[in-house]
């Protein structure tokens, strides 16, 4: 399968009587930086869910290629371990993975190593023994990163991851996500309320809306990209999504 | 104080920062000692009481002659005696009791089946006056060790059971998803994520029932017994010596306290991430 790491066939979810998944297909490419809008209630969540697994009561095809890993909105890190073990935790399955012939797991220090190895691609490594606690929500959300870049995934499904940071934390954690995308190149699909956002680091942009992909359009500007550049795609999209936007039209 | 330059304010601000740390560690002492000033007073007048003869030896003993009969109680061995098996009745009852209380709680907080059939008569059972049992407790174990054993471990086992139930129970449930994401199996994640999060509501549940035991344990022992501090203190009033009886009820109160102190040392070093 060298195609696609994401491929969805006639997807339906219902929730009782309502569905708010109706047929909806979507391939996602190896490396590929997906951004998936849409109106709040429109389903991304949903569709993240059914690609992370943790939805299985749906009809249609939905399969992936190769490892997963999710980063919520929240970054739902484990209270009680250190910041390093809560990034060991995303070496499961097995309790953790192999390096050359040792044993990864949460107790020896290789498994420490790991950790500190991925929280210092996102600039933590001098927190590897804080508790949860003690981190501002930033830097909580960069240990989720870490946490679900250890596995080498090769889909990184992310559900805005950004939503609940202050405005300069975003710019940050934009930089960051692009820089991490580039380096180990896992196809992303990145679920976001924020169009320049999606703008800035998506490859593709899709529009959910009525339970399908209702629109879908292909970003070319080289990175790292400007807000400016793709200002056309920017009122299309608004459109799409019901907004009109003063600053274009 | 006036409003001057801009630099005055924050020169004095920078004094009074440096100059505070050692004052209000001074000062976090203080309140301690002012704490035993009405504690000690209340002994004082104790005694002045008892040697004025207000309070006669037969309705109180003086704190000095209590003093002395523990020194003397505990030279002959008769204090030690009675503190080995009391304790040991709350040692083997709170096992007992903590063994079903967790147990219960952790079947019934984990399976909805397990909740359906356990609840409900443990929530009933839980209104009883426990301490009203004694009466069928004896006929039922009669008089030896075995009831007042039962009476500890039932004791023990309610408040463990509702913390251990409500703090399973009470797991987040998007810190459960979040594991299901990474592959953990249901095992895996009752390790990890259910058992932890209900270590705070467990250890509660502990303090408590170890305060019920140790209550259990005295009014077990009022009842009947032939060893033990409750022996001690009962056998004491029938000679009217006060001194005795409220040296067994120092001993009861140290215990409970001792046994409260290891809880707290247990929670700190368990819930150091909460704190
Ligand atoms: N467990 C559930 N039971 C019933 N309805 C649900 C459930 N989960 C989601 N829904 C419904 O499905 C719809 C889509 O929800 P979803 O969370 O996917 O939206 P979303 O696009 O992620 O919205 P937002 O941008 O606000 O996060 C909503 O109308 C929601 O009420
Ligand atoms: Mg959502």
């Amino acid at each position: 399968m060298a195609g696609v790491t994401v491929s969805v066939r006639g997807l339906t979810k219902r929730f009782g009587e309502r569905a708010v998944l109706r047929g909806l297909d979507l391939e996602i490419a190896p490396g590929e930086f997906v951004a998936l809008l849409g109106r709040s209630g429109s389903g991304k969540s949903t569709l993240l869910k059914v690609l992370a697994g943790l939805d299985t009561d749906v009809t249609g095809e939905a399969t992936v290629d190769g490892q997963v890993s999710v980063a919520f909105q929240q970054p739902r890190l484990l209270p009680w371990r250190r910041v390093w073990r809560n990034v060991v935790l995303g070496l499961h399955p097995a309790g953790g993975k192999n390096v050359g012939n040792k044993h990864v797991g949460d107790t020896n220090t290789a498994g420490r190593d790991v950790a500190v190895k991925a929280l210092s691609e996102v600039r933590l490594a001098d927190h590897a023994d804080a508790w949860p606690r003690t981190l501002s929500g930033g830097e909580a959300q960069r240990v989720s990163l870490a946490r679900a870049l250890v596995r080498e995934p090769d889909l990184l499904l992310l559900d805005e991851p950004f939503g609940a940071l202050d405005a300069l934390t975003r710019l940050a954690m934009h930089r960051l996500v692009e820089d991490l995308w580039q380096r180990h190149r896992p196809s992303v699909l990145l679920v976001t309320h924020d169009v320049d956002e999606a703008l800035l680091l998506a490859d593709r942009v899709l529009v959910l809306d009525e339970g399908h992909i209702a629109a879908e359009y292909r970003l070319t500007h080289a990175r790292p990209r400007q807000l400016s550049d793709h200002i056309d795609v920017r009122a299309r999209v608004l459109g799409d999504l019901g907004v009109t936007d003063r600053a274009t039209a | 104080m006036s409003v001057s330059t801009l630099g005055a304010p924050a020169r004095a601000d920078v004094v009074e920062q440096t100059e505070s740390p050692p004052e209000r560690r001074k000062s976090s002492r203080l309140p301690d000692l002012r704490r035993w000033i009405s504690p000690l007073a209340i002994v004082v007048l104790w005694q002045l009481a008892c040697e004025s003869g207000l309070l006669p030896p037969d309705k109180l003993s003086s704190p000095w002659t209590v003093l002395q009969t523990g020194v003397q109680l505990a030279s002959t061995g008769e204090l030690g005696d009675a503190f080995v098996v009391s304790t040991t009745r709350v040692g083997v009852g709170f096992v007992v009791g903590a063994a079903i209380g967790l147990g219960l709680g952790v079947v019934a907080g984990l399976s909805r089946w397990g909740d359906y059939l356990v609840d409900p008569p443990v929530q009933m059972l839980r209104t009883l006056p426990f301490l009203g049992l004694i009466p069928l407790f004896i006929l039922w174990f009669g008089i030896g060790e075995e009831p007042k054993i039962a009476l500890v471990a039932l004791g023990v086992a309610f408040p463990l059971y509702l913390n251990v139930h409500s703090g399973i129970r009470g797991v987040d449930s998007h810190l459960v998803e979040a594991t299901v994401a990474l592959g953990y199996t249901r095992t895996e994640r009752l390790v990890h994520v259910v058992l932890p999060s209900a270590l705070p509501n467990t250890l509660v549940g502990l303090r408590q029932s170890l305060g019920v035991a140790w209550l259990s344990l005295i009014v077990g022992e009022q009842v009947n017994a032939s060893s033990g501090l409750g022996y001690l203190i009962n056998n004491a009033r029938e000679f009217l010596r006060t001194d005795v009886i409220v040296v067994g009820l120092v001993v009861y109160a140290a215990l409970g306290l001792a046994t409260d102190a290891i809880v707290r040392l247990v929670e700190r070093r368990a819930l150091r991430w909460r704190a």
